[in-house]
């Protein structure tokens, strides 16, 4: 799963008497094959001692944080089904090479769930029976995570069937059309709203 | 596909990675590492690097740099950092430049524009690269840097073959300057659906009101994004400047010159007949749009009627 220590150690003094950049500090800068990675997962600080910088993030949560929620499909930001929010903004995990995460801030799907308990988005996607084989539900909730809160956070109103088809489209379903996609997109939506509501009240 | 997701679970090829915190770091390490790939949104390299493609010795990372993600207007002039991402240009610079503003909207999906630079799009200079169009039309210019100077590269001389253009190996584009919009824009693109597409061909156009010039700009409609110099030409003689008006047959010799300047080829996406017939219906499509959307800029024009 994880890349052996040795292969870091075993490169790394050749890779850098070859580029001569052995002065430079470390906090920055990978010469030679792997770093530790240091990322913010779910509110949580996690390291891996050995990634390869180029491999992409999903790569990285996948096989080195054990987080296998995000899902390897297209590997070209196509499909959506590896979603996340970096620094809080929702991107294809799959297009952010590893080493660009050093230091930021990661929520996948895992972290969705507050005390254990599915959060409105989730709850929405099984009552209304949006999930049919599953795979692209978890980047398909993230990313309905994402639009419900942008639309709140911006007092949008409930977003409309050509609002949510634009949001979500770049999540691919290969089961469903989308109709109950969209149902739970709406329901998460009246959901968090009324849930505003009775705060503000 | 599924082999493909094993390749990092071997012994890494070496690949060096640098994040440099500052500009001036970025262009020390770029004279170094000529070899170091620039990667900022990623929406382009780490397909490449995810799919076995290419493998680069070393990659840098221009994310950390904070000037590449802002943005200024300086003397009319939008001088747009190089890693500003798509969604930004859509939320912040629709009215000052509303050409560049439609490409984004059609770039991928909201996870790619949360990502995708119009740094990216240059530095990969594909053909078929969806905010050439509106660069060629509005007549930017490419600020690149290395640590031998600054250099200013007209946009029409940037593009220089298929995913080649005129970026030497130790520069890195610092920013596009954009003239502000001075006159109705539009940008329109064909593909198989409204999302999630690589231009089957693209067409932009920009009136500049006040000298009275038009500027196009095509795109994935030969080995680079190209402009219609007699379309423009023609246009500027054949439009009436005070109501934006053309007859029928000026605006269907307008689609003719914009399609003879292409020089398509039939590929995976469509033939070269569709893409030229098509780039002709957008030319006068646009024409179109802009007598009924009229010249909503921000240097407050009253829109024009139909």
């Amino acid at each position: 799963m994880t890349e052996p220590e040795e292969t870091a150690s075993a490169t790394t003094p050749a890779t850098t008497a070859r580029t001569g950049l052995a002065h430079r500090p470390a906090d920055n800068r990978a010469v030679g094959g792997t770093l530790r990675l240091s990322v913010t997962i779910n509110g949580q600080d996690r390291s891996a001692p050995a990634v390869p910088p180029g491999a992409s993030l999903l790569t990285a949560l996948r096989e080195h944080f054990a987080l296998p929620g995000s899902k390897n499909a297209c590997e070209q930001g196509e499909c959506g089904s590896c979603t996340v929010y970096l620094d809080g903004e929702a991107v294809c995990s799959c297009l952010v090479a590893a080493g660009q995460a050093e230091g930021r801030t990661v929520r996948t799907v895992e972290g969705l769930a507050e005390g254990g308990a599915p959060d409105a988005v989730q709850r929405a996607f099984i009552e209304c029976g949006a999930v049919q084989c599953g795979f692209c539900t978890p980047g398909l909730v993230v990313t309905v995570h994402d639009l419900v809160h942008q639309r709140l956070i911006h007092e949008d109103g409930p977003p409309d069937e050509a609002v949510i088809r634009e949001a979500l489209a770049g999540n691919l379903c290969r089961c469903t059309g989308y109709e109950k996609i969209i149902e739970a997109v709406r329901q998460a939506a009246g959901e968090l709203r009324s849930a505003r509501g009775r705060v503000t009240q | 596909m599924s082999t493909l997701s094993t390749k990092h679970r071997g012994a890494p090829d070496p690949m060096d990675f640098f994040a440099p915190a500052t500009w001036a770091e970025a262009l020390e390490t770029k004279a170094a590492r000529p070899d170091a790939v620039p990667i900022s949104g990623g929406t382009d390299v780490m397909v490449e690097l995810n799919f076995d493609l290419r493998r680069p010795s070393a990659l840098m990372d221009l994310g950390r740099i904070r000037e590449l993600k802002e943005w200024d207007v300086v003397g009319g002039t939008v001088h747009l950092g190089a890693a500003v991402p798509y969604a930004r240009i859509i939320s912040d610079l629709a009215d000052r430049l509303p050409a560049l503003a439609m490409a984004a909207r059609t770039v991928g999906s909201p996870q790619i524009r949360n990502r995708a630079t119009v740094g990216g799009n240059l530095g990969t200079a594909s053909p078929a690269g969806d905010a050439h169009p509106a660069l060629l039309a509005t007549g930017a210019v490419v600020e690149a840097e290395s640590f031998r100077g600054v250099r200013h590269i007209p946009i029409g001389g940037f593009f220089t073959g298929v995913k080649h253009s005129a970026l030497a190996s130790d520069e890195l584009i610092r920013a596009v300057l954009i003239p502000t919009a001075a006159g109705p824009q539009q940008f329109s693109k064909v593909g198989s659906r409204n999302a999630m597409v690589i231009a089957v061909c693209s067409f932009a156009l920009a009136l500049d009101l006040d000298r009275r010039t038009v500027g196009t700009g095509i795109g994935s409609a030969g080995p680079t994004p190209l402009v219609a110099r007699a379309a423009e030409r023609f246009l500027a003689g054949a439009l009436d400047w005070t109501n934006l008006t053309v007859s029928v047959s000026a605006a269907q010799r307008f689609g003719e010159l914009v399609a003879d300047a292409a020089s398509p080829i039939d590929d995976v996406r469509g033939t070269a007949a569709y893409r030229r017939h098509a780039l002709a219906v957008l030319a006068t499509r646009a024409l179109r749009w802009i007598r009924t959307t009229g010249t909503a800029t921000n240097r407050g024009k009253e829109p024009v009627p139909a």
